[in-house]
């Protein structure tokens, strides 16, 4: 046993980087929402990217690390403690048994990885561990996590943790009776920078059914991620979209990153939890390289949509995998490991 | 049949859709069907997901492969391509058939006494005629192992509800114009529901973990409320 939730904070779920391949029997990859966030807190102590993590979600949990552990909370940022001392995020740290840590609040972004040496240990199911909550499987028991969960990681956590740890440069650590760290930290990548995020967007299928007035509101409107948005979807509120002639749609496939709209009029984006099947008209699909800046963003928070070509889509795409390349090969060689 | 060739678009940067009618076709599903077999069959490794639908069907990249075909909606339309100009696999021999044992008492199938008044008949009428209806499931969509399943008797035939039940249960079995659904979860909804199924349509711990796959015909069977409580009970 490798930790103990004291407080379960307000959406906490164990997550991968999702399970694949299962789409037409509709089951949703899922996975973790900012899944960039994900594998950098994974490659802060040493694990593959496919390990599992802890997605923390606005306001974060409490934990106890029942042994000695090596942990790093990569992502938004938290008002995260041990203690009297601020917790050194966007780094690996080693804490010690009993050591209590304490999240709070998001005060940038939405989601924060919690990520332990050799990878939370919980079922694989269906080839993930990621926690579907809309079916209720995978993950902790299938749902978010309460006060009392009792978590596991790797058998060999401590002597793993230390192993790992002892490979780090010392030389100008941080050293607290509680917990150990080094000094540099992993940049931030997709944490949002101003107020209002800008998502790039192709043409959805159903864009020229949309009246010219929708068409032109959707790109010129600030929208604000509504308070009944989740994994699923955020739902996007703004002005009323409008289909010229309304049609009647067949059921078809959809995407994480499908914008559609239902006819109450207000646009929804598909997230990591979304179905896979949908009715209503797609006006847009969010290019992939800026879904995981959407997934930070909160309730209340702000998006603009910016047009692009699926060339322009594609670059972003291999230029946001070569920056996140580079960033999880820099952290592994400051680790030791090749 | 001569039918005209899909059109192919991208869904986003990492999918695609090949988008064959607009309108539902059961020839035509049949078809989407194949060609999700024959792609299938090709074991693309950037291809990480093929989702056939009612009148399309979906490519999903893998994006950790995401490099290894450049450009992929080029690569991959190719590959739809030269699937559908090579004779397509017949499922006719491949396909199962799913036994559904059906429970169509009026406590477990609120609706089925107004769809048989609204379609003339009598309740034994209804029943016969749904269990005899050549259904096929077309598609699995909408919540895990969620079947729609056409083929229903057009004597059937009636509208979705003006207003949905905000809770149908679990293994509830649904029509609406020409479609059956098996609920796999307890969720709203507004279709026409005729009885209840005992068994598990999704179960994630089970292999495999849908009860029905696009392609399969489904044998719906009456059997009686006390048959329904014996499948029912956890074992």
């Amino acid at each position: 046993m490798s930790l103990r939730v004291s407080k379960p904070g307000l959406l906490t779920t164990v997550q991968d980087l999702g399970r694949h391949g299962l789409q037409h029997l509709g089951i949703v990859p899922c996975g973790a929402m900012d899944p960039v966030a994900h594998r950098i807190a994974n490659a802060l102590v040493g694990n593959p990217a496919t390990a599992a993590t802890l997605e923390c979600t606005v306001l974060g949990p409490e934990l106890i690390f029942l042994r000695d552990s090596l942990i790093a909370l990569y992502g938004a940022a938290f008002e995260a403690r041990i203690g009297r001392e601020p917790f050194p995020v966007n780094r690996p740290v080693m804490v010690r048994s009993g050591t209590v840590l304490s999240t709070g609040n998001a005060v940038r972004g939405a989601r924060a990885y919690l990520a332990i040496a050799g990878g939370l240990d919980v079922p694989e199911i269906l080839g993930s561990r990621s926690t579907y909550l809309p079916a209720n499987f995978g993950g902790y028991c299938g749902r978010t996590l309460k006060a009392g969960d009792v978590l596991a990681a790797g058998q060999d956590l401590k002597a793993l943790s230390e192993q790992r740890f002892s490979r780090v440069t010392l030389k100008l650590a941080l050293a607290k009776p509680q917990f150990q760290s080094v000094r540099w930290s992993a940049p931030e990548l997709t944490l949002p920078f101003g107020g209002i995020v800008a998502a790039r967007v192709l043409e959805g299928r159903h864009w020229a059914q949309f009246d010219v007035a929708s068409r032109e509101a959707f790109l010129r409107e600030t929208w604000r991620v509504s308070p009944d948005s989740n994994r699923m979807g955020y739902r996007l509120s703004g002005p009323r979209l409008t289909r010229a002639k309304s049609v009647e749609i067949l059921s078809e496939p959809t995407c994480l990153g499908t914008v559609q709209v239902p006819n109450d009029g207000t646009p929804i984006a598909l997230m990591a939890d979304h179905q896979t099947t949908g009715g209503y008209p797609k006006i847009a699909e969010i290019a992939g390289a800026d879904i995981p800046g959407l997934a930070q963003l909160a309730p209340g928070g702000s998006v603009r949509f910016v047009k692009c070509t699926l060339e322009e889509a594609q670059a972003a795409r291999r230029e946001a995998q070569e920056r996140l390349r580079q960033v999880e090969q820099a952290i592994a060689w400051e680790l030791g490991i090749k | 049949m001569a039918a005209p060739p899909p059109r192919i678009v991208a869904l986003g940067d990492a999918a695609l859709l090949v988008d064959f009618s607009d309108t539902l076709d059961l020839a035509v599903n049949a078809r989407i069907q194949q060609l999700a077999e024959a792609i299938r069959r090709r074991r693309v490794p950037w291809i990480s997901d093929v989702v056939p639908a009612l009148g399309s069907l979906a490519l999903h990249f893998d994006p950790k492969h995401y490099d290894l075909a450049t450009p992929p909606l080029e690569a991959a339309a190719a590959l739809v391509k030269d699937c559908l100009g090579r004779k397509l696999p017949n499922l006719a021999d491949l396909a199962r058939t799913v036994d559904v044992p059906v429970c169509y008492d009026a406590a477990l199938g609120p609706d089925l006494a107004e769809v048989a008044e609204r379609c003339k008949m009598t309740i034994e009428e209804a029943i016969r005629r749904h269990c005899a209806s050549p259904h096929r499931v077309l598609m699995v969509g909408f919540a895990p192992g969620h079947p729609y399943i056409g083929g229903l008797d057009e004597k059937l035939s009636v509208p979705r509800r003006a207003t949905p039940r905000p809770i149908v249960i679990a293994g509830s079995i649904a029509i609406a114009n020409t479609q059956s659904v098996v609920y796999p979860f307890t969720i709203s909804g507004g279709w026409n529901i005729l009885g209840r199924t005992p068994l598990r349509i999704f179960d994630p711990g089970r292999e495999p973990p849908a009860l029905m796959a696009p392609g399969d015909r489904v044998q719906f069977r009456a059997i009686d409320r006390a048959e329904f409580d014996k499948l029912a009970r956890p074992t």
